[in-house]
């Protein structure tokens, strides 16, 4: 079947099978290889991507679902060679050990962040809370949302002063 | 969640002359970019024109001889390119580890479900998958054992292949330590305490799966693409399986998600099977496995039955340990000699002890082959050495942190192989920080009254203190050494190969740092390229916490080489010593104009180890690191839930490179340590594992972990470690899981010996403590 989406801002159509998974889609379809596939079932969400806003296992969808709908992956959160201050964060709180839960993070970061903008610690584990990390005890993830928070309203101040 | 705080202790510190201040900075890691972009290369992410995809047919049965094997249904997609079985494999059918007892391919006969029987290989995944599950496989099922206890029985079924049994049926291994009297030293001790301690496995569970590609190069040669710790392992086991001389095969490490052991032996199997295909159909392969094979078929911790007796004085000074253990093998060796030799040499714990008597056996079994995870055979230990101190303080009514600290190995004291401790022993100072920070006696008290005011809440303090032997020590020295490649390239900048591999420990960083270090330059100017055996010598595995040991030992051997050549250019062209760095890429030209070699190696070789086999006894390692953690929990006395609301972790690894990255080791083991304590578990039932994914396997997530913790270092330096380093890596695990369950025991007040402490087992101790009130 045809299905017409928008991937990180572009938008794509592709003839595909009816039991593809949007995770193999992006991955091999379109050579978006940075969502990454650690269970196939729901449970580490290290495929986790916005569709239309909102976070998903893009393990669990099958790319026939999402015809119409609007995709962010974790290469659509920077603009150009510029961090955004979320993977910034991430880089400076020292969040990243073997990097493979990342981009899951980054993603569910990016969501809680649009509709909380200074989460407590509470409200980032319970949004964090279907992303798994084998390596970093998720201490410094904590911090580095915290701190991604920080950075953000602060480039908002900016953005809002310069206009 | 401060950063990590760092205090000096009998170190030598300040004498190292460091200049350029990189070493001990928390410089941020270089890799961490590509990560959070999404573009760092895992080896699911990469493809070469003309991949195929593999898929295994795994054995069903636990124990059977293979009657026929019928793969014709397979062919029936025409997406499939070939099938492959173990008569077809060019060189030997075995993946050396220690012993080459494992088969790459069944022949005759399985061991243990999940064994690789045979191989498809297929233009796409889905097709390969589908295709191997249309394998007609004619069993003859035969007796089997699951059991270690019972496969050492004399009526048991044999399970081990004959080549690996050193010491009867069943019995892999057999090694122990006789130090002193072991009569004389329970006769003088005025209490002795003994315990049961029993543990299940855990799985890795990083997040990356197993996974290689093997692309067939020019002249016959193969290379390997995969995640892995060890590309030295996987090049002899590709090279044996293809018939290949090593120097055809090529092993390249991409970015690895994660491993904690599980990926020292297993990519060796993984990367033959890939290869095997890859040599038959001239084509690269790319074998990835799924969770469920990944969990079901891939090596794991032991499981594990300790039973330890301990003597002590009135004043509570050990006088005798007699340790008697078995571990759970599984069906081949793999790794399980060498783990066995680990949990020996953990068995008598940090502690000073006259009279030891261990005896260590590993066990063949019809089950997955167990092999290195996370503190490699001594985190069992662990909590046995250390359920034995606080039953002795319990029975002597000392204090659980004093009895540790008089019991303490310090300098000039004597291990349990009599090995004399001659520098770096911060042992002493991590309990007593680690006693400080929580303030342990005001602590005890407020707990106290805390649990006499609630009936259905209770909280406890758990202490655990380790010592862990760095690199891999006296029972296979031959492995403890790395090369490191250096070159100034025109520009100045300064490319370096090393043998040992980042997988998310920072090795990378680390070792950028202590080049910066060596060459007083600053770290933009350094690239480590990715590891690709070809590029330097046998480097040894990345494992037992010699990563940053071995290779920065490496690397500064290489700097100083380059360093003369570069000092003499610069004198040639009167530039002042200070002023090279900056005028580096000058000199670098000045190299490429006039034909200097710009190219160095450095090697660095393991100190001096030895171990007696028959008492046991020896300097068996060149350098130990010690830590101390304590935890506190609350349980709830009606659900069984345990939540751990505050670690302390004090460290002593010799001189900590990068903090940040250490505090993130840290902070890592205590979150796989709260996993094995509380919750990690694979249920089996005969040959069977009921855990098939990470649904059913649970791991800590962000929501069990404790965000109140506190990381510090005490830093005794190690005058044999690169600018003052030992090794740091397992060691959080191997303390933290024991502070965790410890804490539920103070809690509880009634002892647990059997891991993990799920809800279950603590309400069930809870319901035999009430009806013993
Ligand atoms: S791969 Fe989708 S949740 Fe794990
Ligand atoms: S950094 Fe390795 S799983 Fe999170």
């Amino acid at each position: 079947m045809q299905i017409r989406i928008i991937v990180n801002g572009r938008p794509v159509e592709r003839e595909i099978e009816a039991d593809m998974r949007l995770l193999d889609l992006l991955r091999d379809g379109l050579h978006l290889t940075g969502t990454k596939e650690g269970c196939g079932e729901g449970e580490c969400g290290a495929c986790t991507v916005l569709l239309d806003g909102q976070a998903v296992n893009s393990c669990l969808i099958l790319a026939a679902q999402v015809d119409g709908k609007e995709i962010l992956t974790v290469e659509g959160i920077s603009k150009g060679n510029t961090l955004h201050p979320i993977q910034q964060a991430f880089v400076e709180e020292g969040a990243v050990q073997c990097g493979f839960c990342t981009p899951g993070f980054i993603v569910s970061t990016y969501a809680l962040l649009k509709s909380n903008p200074a989460p407590s610690d509470q409200e980032i584990t319970s949004a964090l809370t279907g992303n798994l990390c084998r390596c970093t005890g998720y201490v410094k993830i904590v911090d580095a949302v915290h701190h991604a928070a920080k950075l953000m309203h602060q480039k908002e101040g900016r953005s809002r002063r310069a206009l | 969640m401060n950063e990590a705080e760092t205090k000096h202790s009998n170190t030598k510190s300040q004498d190292l002359s460091l200049n350029s201040g990189m070493i001990g900075a928390a410089v941020p890691r270089p890799d961490a970019i590509d990560k959070v972009r999404g573009e760092a290369r895992f080896v699911d992410d990469l493809v070469f024109s003309g991949m195929l995809h593999a898929a295994v047919i795994w054995s069903e049965f636990p124990h059977a001889k293979i009657r026929n094997i019928d793969l014709t249904a397979i062919m029936d997609d025409p997406r499939v390119v070939c099938t492959l079985t173990s008569e077809e494999v060019p060189g030997d059918n075995i993946v050396h580890v220690i012993y080459d007892d494992q088969p790459a391919l069944a022949a005759g006969i399985v061991r243990y479900i999940g064994e690789p029987i045979a191989l498809v290989a297929a233009e796409d995944r889905a097709s390969a998958r589908a295709a191997a599950t249309r394998a007609l496989i004619d069993y003859e099922e035969i007796p089997a054992v699951f059991d270690p206890e019972e496969a050492l029985r004399p009526d048991a079924p044999l399970v081990a292949v004959p080549a690996a049994v050193e010491k009867g049926p069943n019995l892999f291994n057999s090694m122990r330590i006789r130090k002193g009297d072991i009569e004389q030293g329970f006769a003088a001790a005025d209490v002795v305490v003994e315990g049961e301690y029993r543990f299940g496995y855990q799985e890795h569970a990083y997040l990356e799966t197993q996974g290689a590609i093997a692309v067939p190069e020019e002249h016959g040669a193969m290379a390997i693409y995969g995640t892995m710790q060890c590309p030295f392992y996987v090049r002899s086991a590709v090279a044996q399986v293809l018939g290949l001389p090593l120097s055809k095969v090529r092993v390249v490490q991409t970015a690895t998600g994660g491993a904690f052991g599980g990926k020292e032996d297993v990519p060796s199997l993984v990367s033959a099977l890939a290869a095997l295909l890859a040599w038959k159909t001239r084509r690269p392969v790319k074998l990835v496995y799924d969770r469920e094979e990944d969990i079901l078929t891939t090596s794991k911790r032991h499981p594990a039955v300790i039973r330890y007796r301990s003597g002590a004085k009135r004043d509570g000074r050990l006088t005798a340990i007699e340790v008697d253990f078995i571990y759970n093998a599984g069906a081949y060796q793999t790794l399980s000699s060498a783990v066995l030799w680990r949990a020996l040499m953990s068995a008598a714990g940090p502690y000073r002890i006259p009279h030891v008597k261990v005896d260590g056996r590993m066990a063949a079994t019809n089950t997955v082959p167990n092999g290195a995870f996370r503190g490699f055979g001594s985190p069992q230990m662990n909590f046995a050495h250390e359920s034995q101190m606080d039953l002795l303080s319990d029975r002597l009514q000392i204090d659980r942190l004093e009895i540790r600290l008089r019991n303490a190995l310090q300098i000039g004291d004597e291990t349990a192989t009599c090995q004399r401790l001659e520098e770096s022993v911060g042992l002493t100072e991590t309990l007593e920080q680690a006693g400080q920070t929580v303030d342990w006696e005001n602590r005890l008290r407020k707990i106290e009254a805390f649990n006499a005011d609630s009936h259905s809440r209770r909280r406890g303090l758990g202490i655990s203190t380790v010592t862990y032997g760095v690199g891999l020590g006296g029972k296979a020295p031959f492995l403890d050494k790395a090369g490191a490649y250096m070159k100034l390239e025109a520009d100045g900048s300064i490319t370096i190969a090393v043998g040992t591999v980042e997988m998310g420990q920072g090795l990378t960083t680390a070792l950028t740092q202590i080049a910066a270090e060596a060459l007083s330059l600053s770290p933009e100017r350094i690239h480590l390229a990715p590891v690709d055996s070809s590029r330097v010598p046998d480097s040894g595995p990345t494992v037992a916490s010699r990563g940053t040991l071995m290779s920065g030992l490496a690397i500064i051997a290489a700097a100083e080489k380059l360093q003369e050549r570069v000092s003499s250019a610069a004198r040639d062209l009167d530039i002042p010593k200070e002023e090279i760095p900056s005028r580096l890429p000058e000199i670098a030209r000045v190299f490429f104009m006039r034909n200097i070699d710009p190219a160095v190696e450095g090697w660095a070789s393991g100190e001096p180890v030895d171990w007696d086999p028959e008492s046991g006894l020896g300097n068996v390692y060149f350098v130990y690191s010690y830590a101390t953690h304590i935890a506190q929990v609350e349980v709830d006395l009606v659900t069984g839930e345990v939540n751990v609301e505050e670690f302390v972790a004090v460290h002593d690894s010799g001189k900590i490179v990068n903090r940040r990255l250490a505090a993130g080791q840290v902070e890592g083991g205590i979150a796989q340590g709260l996993g094995y304590a509380l919750m990690e578990e694979i249920p089996r039932q005969g040959g069977r594992l009921l855990t098939t994914g990470l649904t059913t396997y649970r791991i800590p997530t962000i929501c069990d972990i404790p965000l109140r913790s506190e990381v510090s270092f005490v830093e005794a330096i190690c005058s044999k470690g690169p600018f003052g380093a030992k090794g740091l890596g397992e060691v959080p695990l191997m303390a933290a899981h024991v502070a965790v369950s410890r804490a539920v025991v103070h809690a509880l007040g009634r002892p647990i010996t059997t891991y993990p402490f799920s809800p279950e087992r603590v309400k069930k101790a809870v319901t035999m403590q009430k009806n013993s009130e």
